[in-house]
């Protein structure tokens, strides 16, 4: 279509011809962003197969570091990462659209019922171990809980520091959003004990922050805050607190060693999920993150490999 | 031969004419289609929650629904706080902003500042919400001397920052249209610029104004990155002005942070387009109330002028 | 001879201290918190920020494929919302007859405008990425966002059309053009700016936003740039959220860094629509 106009209404035609360029610029940068895929353009017989994992926050960032190792390790394979939480992951497998689906809880009932009803079969890998640290202010004097207390603290029972020989500060509970399964662990496990018939929730006033380092960046400067997470995202400048069964039981401390001698009473398998039972690339993978090379980054990361 | 000729080529171009004529008229139309499709998905899909929650449920005051308790009101309550606490802070901000640019500052300072404003506009959310996790609400905490500073509070200041570009930018807009005429009557008659402000030219532009305070509102309301960094994210009912001082839940931090995980059509899938559909139709509520107002405003000003 | 200030001045004084003060609490943030991002996050930027993919569980390398995303977005965006906004807006400026039927279609954009940008993510997610099928892809997340965009484009657009004087046309159509060609060589070029800007401020929102992107297009880490509109992309907001919530020990410099490329792209697209918008106010040809 002709779009120049005559004579004193250049600057159009200024704004027409620049437009024009900058849709040539486009056209350009487009073409370089195909064709800067890399290594798969030089074999065309090789066919790019892609691994879509999507899931557990938790997870997600050992997931990445498995995924930049094995793409060294076998390039014609490529692993998309993305968290959003367990419950995320297990409704992208329910609805079909996901290859592996991180896990940082089990899959429950009613969701493998759904999977099953649309064609999908999760079949559950348990593919490294996780503990449940609970951390707390660098400054904050206390050094251990029982599980009973940090039940108590958690479920609004206890609202002060003092009460459980700390100071005279408000407690600020911190939490994974709903959707996580180290929320969901944490809510069965922990405040409720284990105990199948127990209706205790969280406190009404507990905050549900964004992904492990918003919980972080708020105990980092926060001496009123109590938090938990993964082992892998406990950093130096917070404080790891000690954890008994109960009244009287000794206090451990989470780590590689006293997870898997199931010493430390919060810890938990991590999983990944399939449609069915995987072949090909994906069973490729899966046998390569089981192998001790993956688990070796699963120690790198801080958390805690399985052992065979 | 020659009008054979030109009957063919004004009928080709009459076809393209008409043509084309439909295509802009079907554009035209598009608007109505795109919001009757959204308002209708968001009815189709949020309609099953009604009969699968119990109505004492949804208005209950326990937002936590992995164990079916879906009460509502604490979200609507957190969105509502939220929203009052950014207004106080845009209303009195923006507007006294707008007056000082648009009546006071020197014509070089208004051209300098005024784009400055502009930029706070263009700051996306996550910036915002990236730097009040950060900084602001540590300094909330110890300066206010709350448990913590991820509050209600932290985001109301936020929310106040992100629509006090929109508010400035439209006050501003209406305070510059009015005639030069009223605030030299005024002045004329005695009346010093301060009274002049205040008395004529801002009663003048109240309906700009007013526009430009709501469309802050609904700003305020649907900003979702920036609450659900630095809120806490707790669901708590607002009791009193006294909560804005502890964390809340907004409605839509709820939606972005559980829509990724519902597998479609359970409940809780249901009920965040529950939520989705309440926070289209306050929205709605607060838009066409602002432009009711300023389509009453321009019917009266040409009127006036004609 | 000296005078006494009445009470009324002393009034004004206090006011327009006040208000000065106001304006300056207000401004000074601003330049603040911009100054603090650049500071921050200069340090980060290089070639390899820029240009290179993220490595180390992105602590290290480059965003590349939040900004090359983010472009595509913004591009996609404008496939879809700008030919139908500037439709639209012809239609309403140039046909509309002033009856029910076009005070419902203003109403319509008004509503369109006020929806929370997480509304327009869940109806997303809904129709785009599950009902349509077309799964968490660049097309689910352009047809979003455009939807989105568009309410700004077409009251922009109108505006600046309706700017262009009524003689303009009545002398065009004097000469024999048909309405088409009257809007196409002579309404549409004098209004072409005010268009630009207002396209320009649309496209800077939709690539600002994160709800709308959230579930409907963006991912965590990608290994390679997106190939084809149904791919899932990596995008500068979302990926500043996920690298400031989900990653531990990322490097500060790199949190701002990122940070200051989103405003940066943010800013200067916002640059580019105020300088036309004021080139074209001093170049009016009426």
């Amino acid at each position: 279509m002709d779009f120049l106009v005559p004579g004193h209404l250049s600057q159009y035609n200024l704004y027409v011809q620049n437009i024009k360029r900058l849709l040539v610029l486009t056209f350009i940068i487009l073409l370089a962003g195909c064709s800067g895929r890399g290594i798969s353009a030089q074999d065309p017989s090789q066919q790019i197969k892609i691994i879509e994992n999507k899931g557990s926050d938790t997870i997600v960032n050992l997931a990445l570091a498995w995924a930049e190792e094995y793409q060294v390790i076998d390039p014609t394979v490529q692993l998309s990462v993305t968290g959003g939480g367990s419950g995320t992951g297990i409704a992208a497998l329910i609805n079909g659209t996901v290859d592996l689906a991180n896990a940082s809880r089990r899959i429950k009932e009613e969701e493998r019922d759904a999977a099953l009803e649309n064609g999908s079969d999760p079949v559950e890998f348990v593919i490294a171990r996780d503990a449940i640290a609970i951390i707390v202010n660098l400054e904050n004097p206390i050094e251990h809980l029982t599980l009973q207390q940090i039940s108590a603290i958690y479920s609004g029972a206890i609202n002060n520091w003092k009460e459980v020989g700390g100071e005279d500060r408000p407690i600020v509970r911190l939490s994974r959003e709903t959707n996580s399964g180290t929320h969901v662990y944490f809510l069965e496990e922990v405040i409720r004990l284990g105990e199948k018939d127990n209706q205790t929730l969280f406190a009404q006033n507990t905050l549900l922050l964004p992904s492990s380092e918003g919980i972080g960046a708020e105990i980092r400067q926060n001496p009123n805050a109590i938090g938990y997470d993964g082992l892998g995202y406990v950093n130096d400048d917070m404080k790891v607190i000690g954890v008994a069964l109960a009244d009287g039981k000794p206090y451990i401390f989470p780590s590689a060693m006293t997870v898997n001698n199931d010493q430390y009473p919060i810890a938990r398998d991590l999983y990944m999920y399939t449609n069915g039972e995987p072949e090909g690339v994906i069973k490729e993978y899966l046998d390569w993150i089981l192998s001790s090379e993956a688990q070796e980054i699963v120690t790198e990361l801080g958390f805690v490999p399985i052992t065979k | 031969m020659k009008s054979k000729q030109i009957t063919r080529k004004e009928t080709v171009s009459s076809i393209r004419e008409f043509l084309i004529t439909a295509l802009i008229k079907a554009a035209g139309y598009s608007a109505i289609l795109f919001v009757g499709m959204i308002f209708l998905f968001l009815l189709l899909e949020s309609f099953p929650a009604l009969r699968e929650v119990e109505l004492s449920n949804l208005l209950s005051s326990r937002w936590y629904p992995i164990e079916d308790y879906y009460g509502v009101l604490p979200l609507i309550g957190g969105t509502l706080i939220i929203t009052i606490g950014a207004t106080l802070i845009a209303l009195p901000f923006g507007v006294g902003t707008a007056i000082y640019l648009s009546e006071i500052a020197p014509r070089w300072l208004r051209e300098t500042l005024k784009p400055l404003v502009e930029v706070l506009g263009g700051l996306p959310s996550v910036v915002l919400g990236f730097l009040g996790m950060l900084i602001l609400s540590p300094y909330l905490r110890i300066w206010l001397d709350i448990p913590t500073g991820l509050s209600a509070f932290a985001g109301a200041i936020l929310l106040g920052g992100i629509a006090i570009p929109t508010v400035v930018t439209v006050a501003e807009d209406a305070l510059d249209a009015v005639p030069k005429s009223y605030r030299d009557a005024s002045l004329a008659i005695g009346a010093t610029e301060w009274q002049t402000i205040w008395r004529v030219t801002l009663p003048a532009a109240r309906s700009g104004v007013l526009t430009a305070v709501m469309l802050g509102i609904g700003r305020a309301i649907g900003e979702t990155m920036t609450v659900m960094m630095v809120t806490g994210n707790a669901p708590i009912l607002p009791t009193g002005l006294k909560d804005l001082f502890s964390p809340v839940r907004t409605m839509t931090a709820t939606i972005a942070a559980e829509m990724g995980e519902v597998a479609n059509s359970s409940t809780h899938y249901h009920v965040l387009f529950l939520i989705g559909i309440i926070l289209f139709l306050i929205s709605l509520a607060v838009n066409v109330a602002a432009s009711a107002v300023v389509f009453r405003q321009k019917k009266s000003q040409e009127r006036i002028l004609s | 001879m000296t005078m006494k200030l009445s009470a009324r001045q002393h009034k004004q004084r206090l006011g327009f201290s006040l208000l000065t003060l106001m304006t300056f609490l207000t401004v000074i943030p601003i330049i603040g918190v911009v100054i603090y991002i650049v500071y921050l996050g200069f340090p980060a930027i290089n070639l390899e920020f820029l240009t290179g993919f993220p490595r180390e569980g992105m602590r290290e390398g480059g965003i590349l494929p939040a900004i090359i995303g983010t472009f595509y977005l913004t591009l996609g965006t404008a496939i879809f919302a700008v030919p139908l906004g500037i439709g639209s807006a012809i239609y309403l400026s140039e046909y509309a007859p002033d009856n029910r039927a076009t005070q419902l279609i203003r109403i319509a954009i008004i509503n369109l405008a006020g929806i929370p940008s997480v509304v327009y993510g869940l109806f997303g997610l809904g129709l785009f990425v599950l009902f349509l099928g077309f799964g968490t892809s660049i097309l689910a997340g352009s047809l979003t966002l455009s939807i989105m965009t568009l309410p700004v484009i077409i009251s922009t657009t109108e505006e600046a059309l309706r700017a262009v004087p009524q003689a303009f046309r009545t002398v065009s159509m004097s000469l024999g053009a048909t309405k088409w060609q009257t809007i196409r060589k002579i309404v549409l070029p004098q209004a072409l700016p005010g268009i630009l800007t207002g396209v320009i401020l649309g496209l800077e929102r939709a690539a600002g936003e994160t709800a709308p992107i959230l579930f409907t297009v963006a991912a965590f880490f990608l290994p390679s740039l997106p190939n084809s509109p149904l791919d899932a992309t990596m995008a500068l907001p979302y990926h500043l959220y996920v690298i400031s919530t989900q990653v531990p020990g990322m490097p500060i410099k790199i949190q701002y860094g990122t940070a200051l490329v989103l405003l940066v792209f943010v800013l200067s697209m916002n640059l580019i629509a105020t300088t036309i918008r004021s080139r074209a106010r001093a170049k009016r040809q009426w």
